[in-house]
C-alpha cells in the first residue's frame, strides 16, 4: 500500500472516511517524499493470474499502477522491434561491406564499399547534447513521478509538502532532443558539402540511413514528449502524464544506448 | 488515453464511434474479418484468371482481356501478396485473435485500444495501396510475393516495375508497422490483462497461438521493414544494397556491388516466422475445436504448449531452406537441412495430439469439427512434403516446380485458411449472436476438401515430373503437353472449389440476419468468451470480473455434475 502508485488510493480512502476532518490531519508518506521516483521503478505485482489484472476501477479510481505496468511491457515491446529494425541494417551492412565486385578495368573483383568522411567533432557535440537531454529526462521522470505521488493530497488546505520544486526538466529535454535533431541536420548538410549523398557509395548510403533511421525513432519520442508536456498544459491528470513521461524516458535512454552503438559501428567497422 | 479502466464504463453510441473507428477489440475484429473476407475474394479470382489462362491461354476474359506472360506475373504476385498478408496473417490473427483473445482471459479489451483501433485502419490503408497497384501505369508489380531483386529493384525491369512496384513496397512497409503494433497489444494483453486464477498454464491453447503469432510478428516484421527501406532506397534513390552491376535492355544500371541474396536472406529471415504466423492461429482454433468436439480433454496441454514454442524457436533458424538454389556453402545447406528437419518433432507431436484428443471420443461431427478435421489433414498431407524439400538434393530438383506450389499451398495456405473457417463457424454465435447452417457448412466443407486435394495433390505429381512453377504458358511447349490433362482436370476443380466459397459466404451473411438465435453456450463449451452473453456486452462480462478455477480443456471429468466443467466455475472438491 506505500507505493507512490497506491497514493490516489489511499486519498479517496481518506477522503471517504473523514472528509473534510482530513484537512487537519497530518500526511506522512511511507515513501520519504524525496526519494519518490529515484531508484527502482515499482515491482509489479506477482502475476499469472494471482490477482485482478483486468485494470478495473476500483472505488472509481483509475488504477494507474496498473496503466503504468501495461504501458511499461508496451514500451519492451517497441524496444525489442527497434533492436529487430537496427540488428538487421547491421546486418546488412556487415553483408555489403564484405562484399566483393567485379572492376572491369582491372578484371579482378574489388571492394567497392568506399570511404565516408564523417563529421566527429559535430557528432561528438550531438552525442553530448543526446546524453544531457537523457539526465535531464530522467531527472523529468522522477519530477513527474513525486507530482504524481503527492498529487492527490497537494490539493488539501492546511497540507504543507515544503518547498515545491517545479524545474522544467521536460522542456529542457524538448529543447535538448530539437538541438540534437538540428545537430544532425547540419552533420547531414557537412557531409553533402563535402561531397558525400546517400548514393555516392555503400559506406556513405549506411551512413546516412542509420543516422536518418535513428533520427525517425528519436523525432517519435520527442513527439511523446511534446505531448506529455501539452498534457501538462491542458491540465491533464498528473497520472496521465507521469505515464507519458515514465515509458518515453525509457525509450529516450534506449534512443541514446542505440545512438552510440551507431556512432561506434559508423567509426569503429569504417 | 483510453484504457480498458476508462471505456469499461461507457459504450459509444454514435455510429463511426460505434462502428468505423471504434476501440471495441470486438468491432475491431469483425472488421479485421471483414477486411480479410474482402481481400480472399479479390486472391482467389486471380488466381481463377491464372488457372484458367493456363489452359486456354488465348481466352479473352472479362475485365482483364488478353492475360500476356508480365499480365501472368502480376496476378502471380498480387496472388501470393494479398494472400500471404492481407488474409492468412489477416484474418486469424487480427480478426479471431482480437475478437477472441480478450475475452478468452478474462480482460475488458485490449491492453491499448487505441493502438488496436490504429493497426486495423493502418492494414486498411496498406490494402488500398497495394490494391491501387492495379490501376496505375504499367500495372501491377511482376516480382513475385517474395520481390527478389534485381527484378524487383530496377525500375525499368519490367511493365509493373514502376510506380506499381513502389506500391507494393510502401503496402507492405505499412502492413509491417500495422502489425507491429498488433502484436505489442497482443504480448502486453496476454502478459498484463488475465483475469484472476487464469495462469499462464491455463490459457487456451488459441491464447497460447496467439500469444506465441505475436511473438513471433514482433521480432519478424522489423526484419521486413528494414529489407523492404533497402529496396525503396535503391529502386529510388540510386543506392546499392542488392543490385549488382546490371544491364536492362542493352542499357547500363547506375548500380553497382550490390548483392541480391543480401535481400534473400533479411526477405527469409521474416518469410519464413511468417509461415508459423499464418498457421500457429490454426493450429490453435483446432486444438479448440478438436477438444470441444470430441468431448475429452485435449491430449498432452503442456506438449502442445511447448511444440508450439519450439516451432515459434526453430522458425527463425530455417530461413536458408528457401535459398539452397543460391549456392549457398554445403555446409550452411546441410545446416539449414537438419534444422528444418527439426521441426518435424513438434510438428508430429502435433499431429499425434490431435489424434489422440479425438481417439476414444464422443465426437460430435458439427461443421467447426469438420473443419478443424480438414486443417489436421491438410496440415498432415501439406507437412509430409516439407521432409523431401528440406533435403538440398531434392530441394535443388525440386525447387522451382509445382511440388513447392502443392506443398505451401496445402500447408500454409489452406490449411490455414480450414482454420479460419473451423474459427468462423465455431465463434460466429458468439459473435453475431446467430448459429450458421449446418446443411450449407456440410456441403461446402466436403466440396472444399475434396476441391483442394483435386487442386493441390496433382500440383505434387507435376513438380516430380519437372512442371516449372511461375510460367505462363505449356500449351506450345512439346514435352510438357502430356501434362496438359492434369493441369486442365486441377483448373476445373478449382472452378468448382471456388464456386463452392459461394455457399460459405451465402451462409455467412443468410446465419447472420436469419439464422435460428444462438444460446450463450450453444457448444457446450468451458472456456471464458462461454460464460458471457451472446453477443458479449461491451466490456465483454457485463461489469463482472471473471475467477477462473480450472483449465481449459475441462471435459468428461469424472465426478463432475456436466461433461464439462467451464472455466469460471467453483472448484471441485478434490482440488480441481
Amino acid at each position: 500500500m506505500g507505493h507512490p502508485a497506491n497514493f490516489p488510493l489511499l486519498a479517496q480512502k481518506a477522503r471517504e472516511q473523514w472528509g473534510t476532518e482530513f484537512a487537519m490531519a497530518t500526511y506522512t508518506p511511507t515513501t520519504p517524499v524525496n526519494d519518490a521516483g529515484r531508484g527502482k521503478p515499482p515491482v509489479p505485482p506477482p502475476g499469472g493470474g494471482e490477482r485482478d489484472r483486468g485494470g478495473n476501477v476500483p472505488n472509481g479510481v483509475p488504477d494507474y499502477g496498473a496503466r503504468l505496468r501495461r504501458a511499461r511491457l508496451g514500451m519492451v515491446c517497441v524496444v525489442v522491434t527497434v533492436c529487430m529494425i537496427f540488428i538487421s541494417l547491421t546486418s546488412a551492412y556487415i553483408v555489403r561491406r564484405g562484399l566483393p565486385t567485379y572492376e572491369d578495368s582491372s578484371a579482378s573483383y574489388v571492394h567497392d564499399w568506399g570511404g565516408v568522411r564523417l563529421p566527429w567533432t559535430l557528432l561528438g557535440i550531438n552525442t553530448l547534447i543526446l546524453l544531457l537531454s537523457s539526465v535531464s529526462v530522467e531527472l523529468a521522470r522522477r519530477q513527474v513521478t513525486r507530482q504524481a505521488a503527492l498529487a492527490p493530497v497537494s490539493g488539501f488546505p492546511g497540507v504543507s509538502l515544503g518547498r515545491e520544486r517545479s524545474f522544467p526538466w521536460l522542456g529542457i529535454t524538448v529543447l535538448l532532443g530539437f538541438g540534437f535533431l538540428v545537430g544532425q541536420w547540419m552533420a547531414w548538410g557537412q557531409l553533402h558539402d563535402a561531397g558525400f549523398y546517400v548514393n555516392t557509395n555503400p559506406s556513405s548510403s549506411f551512413a546516412f540511413l542509420l543516422t536518418i533511421g535513428h533520427a525517425v525513432h528519436l523525432a517519435g519520442g520527442l513527439m511523446a514528449l511534446l505531448w506529455a508536456a501539452g498534457a501538462a498544459l491542458l491540465r491533464r491528470p498528473v497520472e496521465t502524464r507521469r505515464i507519458a513521461v515514465d515509458v518515453t524516458a525509457w525509450y529516450w535512454h534506449f534512443m541514446l544506448a542505440l545512438w552510440v552503438y551507431i556512432f561506434a559501428l559508423l567509426g569503429l567497422a569504417r | 488515453m483510453a484504457t480498458p479502466a476508462t471505456i469499461h464504463a461507457h459504450a459509444p453510441q454514435g455510429f463511426i464511434r460505434k462502428y468505423i473507428f471504434s476501440l471495441d477489440h470486438k468491432v475491431i475484429g469483425i472488421q479485421y474479418f471483414f477486411l480479410a473476407l474482402t481481400a480472399v475474394f479479390v486472391g482467389m479470382f486471380l488466381s481463377l484468371l491464372m488457372r484458367i489462362h493456363l489452359i486456354w491461354p488465348t481466352a479473352v476474359l472479362p475485365l482483364v482481356g488478353e492475360i500476356k506472360p508480365e499480365t501472368y506475373l502480376s496476378l502471380l504476385t498480387m496472388h501470393g501478396t494479398i494472400m500471404v498478408f492481407f488474409v492468412l496473417t489477416t484474418a486469424p490473427q487480427g480478426g479471431f485473435g482480437n475478437y477472441v483473445l480478450p475475452i478468452q482471459i478474462g480482460a475488458p479489451d485490449m491492453a491499448f485500444p487505441v493502438l488496436n483501433m490504429l493497426s486495423f485502419w493502418t492494414t486498411f490503408v496498406g490494402f488500398v495501396v497495394i490494391i491501387a497497384a492495379f490501376f496505375v501505369t504499367g500495372g501491377a508489380p511482376l516480382h513475385g510475393w517474395t520481390g527478389y531483386p534485381p527484378l524487383s529493384a530496377v525500375q525499368s525491369a519490367g511493365p509493373g516495375e514502376g510506380l506499381g512496384a513502389d506500391l507494393w513496397i510502401t503496402s507492405i512497409a505499412i502492413f509491417c508497422i500495422a502489425s507491429l503494433m498488433g502484436a505489442l497489444n497482443f504480448i502486453t494483453t496476454t502478459l498484463d490483462l488475465r483475469a484472476k486464477g487464469m495462469t499462464m498454464m491455463r490459457m487456451p491453447l488459441t491464447v497460447w497461438s496467439w500469444f506465441i503469432t505475436a511473438m513471433l510478428g514482433l521480432l519478424a516484421f522489423g526484419v521486413l521493414l528494414s529489407a523492404g527501406i533497402l529496396l525503396l532506397l535503391d529502386r529510388n534513390f540510386g543506392t546499392s544494397f542488392y543490385v549488382p552491376l546490371v544491364v536492362v535492355n542493352g542499357q547500363i544500371m547506375g548500380h553497382k556491388g550490390g548483392s541480391p541474396l543480401l535481400w534473400q536472406h533479411l526477405f527469409w529471415f521474416f518469410g519464413h516466422p511468417e509461415v508459423y504466423i499464418a498457421i500457429l492461429p490454426g493450429m490453435g482454433v483446432a486444438s479448440q475445436v478438436l477438444s470441444t468436439f470430441s468431448r475429452k480433454p485435449i491430449f498432452g496441454y503442456k506438449a502442445m504448449v511447448y511444440a508450439m514454442l519450439a516451432i515459434g524457436f526453430f522458425g527463425f533458424m530455417v530461413w536458408g531452406h528457401h535459398m539452397f538454389m543460391s549456392g549457398m556453402s554445403p555446409y550452411s545447406a546441410f545446416t539449414f537441412s537438419v534444422l528444418t528437419m527439426c521441426i518435424g518433432v513438434p510438428s508430429a507431436i502435433k499431429t499425434f495430439n490431435w489424434l489422440g484428443t479425438m481417439l476414444h471420443g464422443r465426437i460430435r461431427f458439427q461443421t467447426p469439427m469438420l473443419y478443424a478435421i480438414g486443417f489436421v489433414s491438410l496440415f498432415v498431407s501439406g507437412g509430409l512434403s516439407g521432409p523431401f524439400l528440406a533435403q538440398p538434393v531434392l530441394d535443388i530438383q525440386l525447387h522451382d516446380t509445382y511440388f513447392v506450389v502443392g506443398h505451401f499451398h496445402l500447408i500454409m495456405g489452406v490449411a490455414a485458411i480450414f482454420g479460419i473457417f473451423a474459427a468462423t463457424s465455431y465463434w460466429f454465435p458468439k459473435m453475431f449472436g446467430r448459429m450458421m447452417n449446418e446443411t450449407l457448412g456440410r456441403i461446402h466443407f466436403f466440396i472444399t476438401l475434396a476441391g483442394t486435394y483435386a487442386i493441390f495433390m496433382p500440383m505434387h505429381y507435376l513438380g516430380l515430373a519437372g512442371q516449372t512453377r511461375r510460367y505462363s504458358q505449356f500449351t506450345e511447349v512439346a514435352y510438357q503437353t502430356k501434362l496438359i490433362p492434369l493441369q486442365t482436370f486441377m483448373t476445373y476443380a478449382a472452378i468448382i472449389t471456388i464456386a463452392a466459397q459461394f455457399i460459405f459466404l451465402i451462409n455467412l451473411f443468410w446465419s447472420m440476419f436469419k439464422g435460428p438465435k444462438a444460446s450463450d453456450n450453444p457448444w457446450d463449451a468451458t472456456t471464458l468468451e462461454w460464460t458471457t452473453t451472446t453477443p458479449p456486452p461491451h466490456d465483454n462480462f457485463g461489469g463482472k470480473t471473471p475467477v477462473v478455477n480450472h483449465g481449459p480443456y475441462e471435459y468428461g471429468v469424472p465426478g463432475a455434475p456436466k461433461d464439462f466443467i467451464m472455466q469460471t466455475d467453483p472448484p471441485m472438491s478434490g482440488g480441481h
